[in-house]
């Protein structure tokens, strides 16, 4: 696969590692009993020890120290027995501590892996170097009043894990995969709500370029991107903005870069020299983590199937492309309906194919038109099998069943129902279809005589008119056959 | 001056022969007289008087009923305000009441107000209180006294008689230095016995709560009083606590005491080396056998403290920035300006010697030179303790290489005054119980201290041999 850019002089790789955080889905935040329910009025959920009220001590919420854990395993990683929290030192507003506390030497999580899928049905993994445990900050509201800033101390202290890979992507595309599959993996795991816009998920993401084969090139981080496609946006600017820089002539600065998401364009924040020195020392009032490999083990029993397992197994059972199934897979609402539907009756196993294509073309398609999610999809999954069982069972025709499926979304009756009542019974019957065809032939003797004179393309004409005929119901199959059979007579 | 004790009280208030307002009057009207010592940041008698009406209509039995105590206000407190002797903090009224307060408000006692410290409970003379100076109350006319530090108030309060027991916090020396000080008892117990909930932190790791009395036996009782485990303190120990009071014992016969050779250090002056071998040979006497033993790396025990407790204070006092809290300066056209007049403004010179220390410390490339080096010897000092007491129940040292120092000596002079934690900044490393008791007077007739070092929780034997060398000097 060739994952080049051009620049004006030479090809380029892009080299891009990613650091997510993802906030953990917990009804406390991680060292302290206050709610870290979204879109509380402002410091309604701020305890004495999220306000760095004198005296007070951070107490690790046991429940966090789990989701870590479980989605380490999710990861493929190594869940390290002994961890340690530590600060982070440094003086923002909202950062009432002054220091967050967060892990640096020793994480709760090493090295992992995983893996995407490419529609050609190639895959590639991506290492994982490790996943930390830390606090989030408050919000500092700076457009609330001319002169003064505010700060809301709701987020402050929330859970967080800051997921950290290798650098082994190579195209904003990738880029863009990656942060999905991790996605997904949370939300499988249920240890993030996986919402970008709420900022539970979002990515520093540093790149940098060089030629094939060379040693890696300084890296620039741009902070804190909240969508996969500012993500992709961010990388592409950043990166045709170096390869200017160095055919140029000139040299990257290691800098730490915003992105502005009005313009597409990254601006620097603060260079090398001014990067903080975050003074990291243990947390004295906090003891060491420990986690025994029981308790692990229990929390490994707890975790439910995955996205790759689950592939696998449908790829296996249902005989799917790698494809298919990582489609079906990507989010777990997907995958509960696509199992829903293919159990709601035991014929549809033979007609996997026709299921994911109804599910993932024209089931997603209504959705996004209605703006609308496969949770709370009008159709039901018992009422979609039943629809492919009218197709597969040739009672109704494709084409109809489109129209079946748009009646069934905005009516929510089943298919069923709606086939009975307007007649949409495909029509079977063989002396039907060709009494029709008779019909056609009869009226069309022009255009009998040019097809039979080798202007093949004429067949379509003459099945449209006979479908107009039946309405659209006949069977295109049979329609098909006896059509020709009937005019090779005529020869 | 006849002190009551406080197990003498306890006595006298369950026979009747007093009554808990006339007891508190007493201690209210000897506050008053002593208001030049200036022992107390805060008092305020409405506030004492309230809590004895209180009282009064409380039926119920509790340990400490009306027993008037002076807290550390380095301790949060509800009823008072809490400023850490800080202006950065000062009017500063918590809404919550640290645990060993709160332990102490559940016995029934009576606050009778904060007392004096160090700023931040950093120093060893009371003299970096933004509001001002505490005199040891053993000062002679004319010659103004230090009471040590940094939990200099308590001591003094104590010692003047102005409450039954005071709360104080250690940590590299500053209750048993100004025990040793002002004449008093001074028990620091094992780091973990009481929770640092609700206490400003100046080092994590180090700082301990603990308690002051006119008498070993009351140190006992009221330890008892505010040890205990706390979910809310991670590093808060889950161990029985055992009735201190009720299994003190004097008899140390077939006990062994450690004395460790690395405490005589050059330049000690001869009486605090007259005292140390008196109690040794008192001990002895009570068929204690003596077993010299080795502490090698007791030399760089200061040093070290000196690292460790400053880098964690750079960080635990980051919080104090003028944004939630406390004192904010007026002059403030950006963030920036705001953190650096908020606390240019709002801490000593003491305290911003202490940041600037911490945060070099810290910093990348002196990382690994200083901090970490000074955690592996801290390991190491803790070891030394641990191997030593396979051979010995308890240990005995000075507690400080002086007595009483003239209030402004060593004002500026740091590393003078940090020469001061030398015998208590090793147990303190090492998260060790330590006790000191008055024991012998220098040539001006002023108390010296004697350090006794148990095994951690095990405060009981560190009362026991306390107990006992009390009595014999006694």
């Amino acid at each position: 696969m060739n994952n080049l850019i051009k620049g004006e002089k030479y090809d380029w790789e892009i080299v891009i590692g990613l650091e997510i955080h993802a906030q953990v889905k917990s009804n406390s935040k991680l060292f302290s009993s206050s709610s870290t329910k979204f879109g509380s009025s402002p410091n309604s959920q701020v305890s004495l020890v999220d306000a760095a009220m004198p005296g007070m001590l951070p107490v690790i919420n046991k429940y966090c120290v789990e989701q870590a854990v479980k989605t380490g395993i999710g990861l493929n990683a190594k869940i390290n027995n002994y961890s340690v929290f530590d600060r982070k030192n440094y003086f923002y507003a909202d950062l009432p501590q002054g220091y967050q506390i967060s892990q640096y030497k020793y994480p709760i999580v090493g090295e992992g892996k995983v893996t995407i899928d490419f529609k050609d049905g190639t895959s590639k993994d991506i290492r994982i170097v490790r996943l930390h445990l830390e606090q989030d900050a408050g919000k500092s509201l700076h457009d609330q009043n001319p002169s003064k800033t505010y700060v809301d101390l709701n987020r402050s202290g929330v859970a967080l894990m800051e997921i950290v890979s290798e650098p082994d992507i190579r195209t904003p595309d990738e880029a863009g995969m990656y942060i999905s599959k991790i996605r997904s993996i949370l939300m499988y795991l249920d240890t993030c709500d996986g919402n970008m816009q709420e900022g539970s998920l979002r990515a520093d993401v540093n790149i940098s370029v060089r030629k094939p084969g060379d040693e890696y090139g300084t890296r620039c981080e741009i902070k804190n991107l909240n969508s996969i496609k500012f993500i992709k946006q961010a990388i592409n600017y950043e990166a045709k903005r170096q390869i200017e820089i160095l055919e140029s002539g000139g040299s990257i600065e290691q800098n730490t870069m915003l992105f502005n998401t009005s313009t597409g364009k990254t601006r620097p924040m603060r260079n090398k020299e001014e990067a903080h020195d975050y003074r990291y020392f243990p947390d004295p009032d906090l003891l060491p983590l420990e986690i025994s490999k029981e308790e692990i083990g229990k929390i490994k029993s707890s975790i439910p199937e995955l996205p790759d397992e689950l592939k696998n197994k449908f790829i296996e059972t249902y005989k799917l492309s790698n494809y298919d199934a990582s489609v079906l897979t990507a989010e777990k609402q997907t995958s509960d309906y696509f199992n829903e539907t293919i159990n709601s009756d035991s014929e549809l196993k033979n007609h996997a194919k026709i299921v994911v294509n109804w599910i993932t073309s024209e089931l997603f398609s209504l959705l996004n038109k209605n703006n609308q999610d496969l949770n709370n999809s009008p159709v039901s999954p018992e009422n979609l099998g039943q629809l492919v069982k009218l197709i597969s069972t040739n009672e109704i025709s494709g084409k109809i069943a489109k129209d079946v499926l748009e009646d069934m979304f905005s009516s929510g009756k089943t298919a069923r129902q709606i086939v009975d009542e307007k007649g949409l019974q495909q029509v079977t019957d063989q002396g039907e279809i060709a009494k029709v065809i008779d019909e056609v032939i009869a009226e069309n003797p022009k255009m009998v005589e040019q097809y039979l004179a080798g202007k093949d393309k004429l067949l379509g004409f003459f099945v449209g008119q006979a479908m107009k005929l039946t309405k659209g119901k006949a069977n295109p199959k049979m329609l098909n056959d006896i059509l020709k059979q009937k005019l090779n007579k005529k020869n | 001056m006849s002190k009551s004790s406080l197990k003498q009280t306890l006595k006298d208030l369950e026979t009747k022969k007093i009554s808990i307002r006339e007891l508190n009057q007493d201690y209210l009207k000897r506050i008053k007289e002593k208001d030049n010592l200036n022992v107390f940041i805060h008092f305020n008698e409405d506030n004492v008087l309230k809590q004895i009406d209180n009282l009064e209509k409380d039926n119920s039995v509790k340990k400490l009923k009306g027993i008037p105590i002076a807290i550390k206000d380095l301790f949060c407190t509800k009823s008072m305000p809490t400023t850490a002797a800080s202006k950065i903090l000062e009017n500063f009224n918590p809404t919550y009441e640290s645990f060993v307060t709160q332990k102490l408000l559940d016995e029934g006692s009576i606050f009778v107000g904060k007392t004096n410290l160090d700023e931040f409970a950093m120093g060893s003379a009371t003299n970096t209180s933004f509001f001002g100076n505490t005199i040891n109350p053993l000062s002679k006319e004319n010659e103004p006294l230090a009471p040590g530090g940094s939990s200099g108030g308590s001591a003094a309060a104590v010692a003047a008689d102005l409450c039954l027991g005071a709360t104080g916090t250690d940590t590299g020396g500053s209750i048993r230095q100004p025990a040793s000080f002002c004449g008093v008892v001074g028990i620091k117990p094992t780091y973990g016995l009481c929770s640092r909930w609700g206490i400003a932190a100046f080092a994590s790791s180090l700082d301990q709560a603990g308690i002051f009395s006119h008498n070993v036996e009351d140190a006992s009782i009221l330890l008892q009083s505010i040890a205990g485990f706390d979910q809310r303190d991670s590093t808060s120990a889950k161990v029985n606590i055992p009735n201190y009071f009720e299994n003190l014992d004097d008899d140390l016969n077939g006990k062994t005491v450690g004395i460790p050779k690395e405490y005589s250090i050059d330049g000690t002056p001869m009486e605090i080396s007259q005292i140390w071998e008196d109690a040794i040979k008192v001990l002895e006497k009570k068929g204690v056998k003596i077993k010299n033993i080795s502490l090698p790396h007791t030399k760089y025990a200061l040093p070290t403290y000196y690292i460790i407790a400053p880098a964690e204070a750079s960080s635990n006092l980051a919080r104090y920035d003028g944004v939630k809290y406390g004192f904010r300066s007026d002059e403030i056209d950006s963030l920036d300006e705001m953190y650096e007049n908020t606390r240019a403004q709002g801490f000593g010179r003491e305290v911003k010697r202490r940041i600037l220390i911490g945060t070099y410390v810290l910093s990348a490339g002196y990382y690994d030179a200083y901090y970490l080096k000074a955690q592996k010897v801290r390991k190491l000092i803790a070891d030394d303790f641990n191997k030593a007491f396979k051979e010995c129940d308890f240990i005995v040292t000075p507690t400080a290489p002086s007595a009483a120092f003239p209030l402004n000596e060593k004002q500026n002079d740091p590393i003078k005054m940090y020469l001061n934690d030398v015998f208590t900044v090793p147990a303190s490393l090492a998260g060790l119980p330590g006790i000191s008791i008055p024991f012998g007077k220098d040539k001006n007739n002023l108390p010296l201290g004697i350090q006794i070092l148990g095994k951690h929780f095990d405060e009981q034997q560190v009362f026991n041999a306390a107990v006992s060398l009390e009595r014999s000097y006694e």
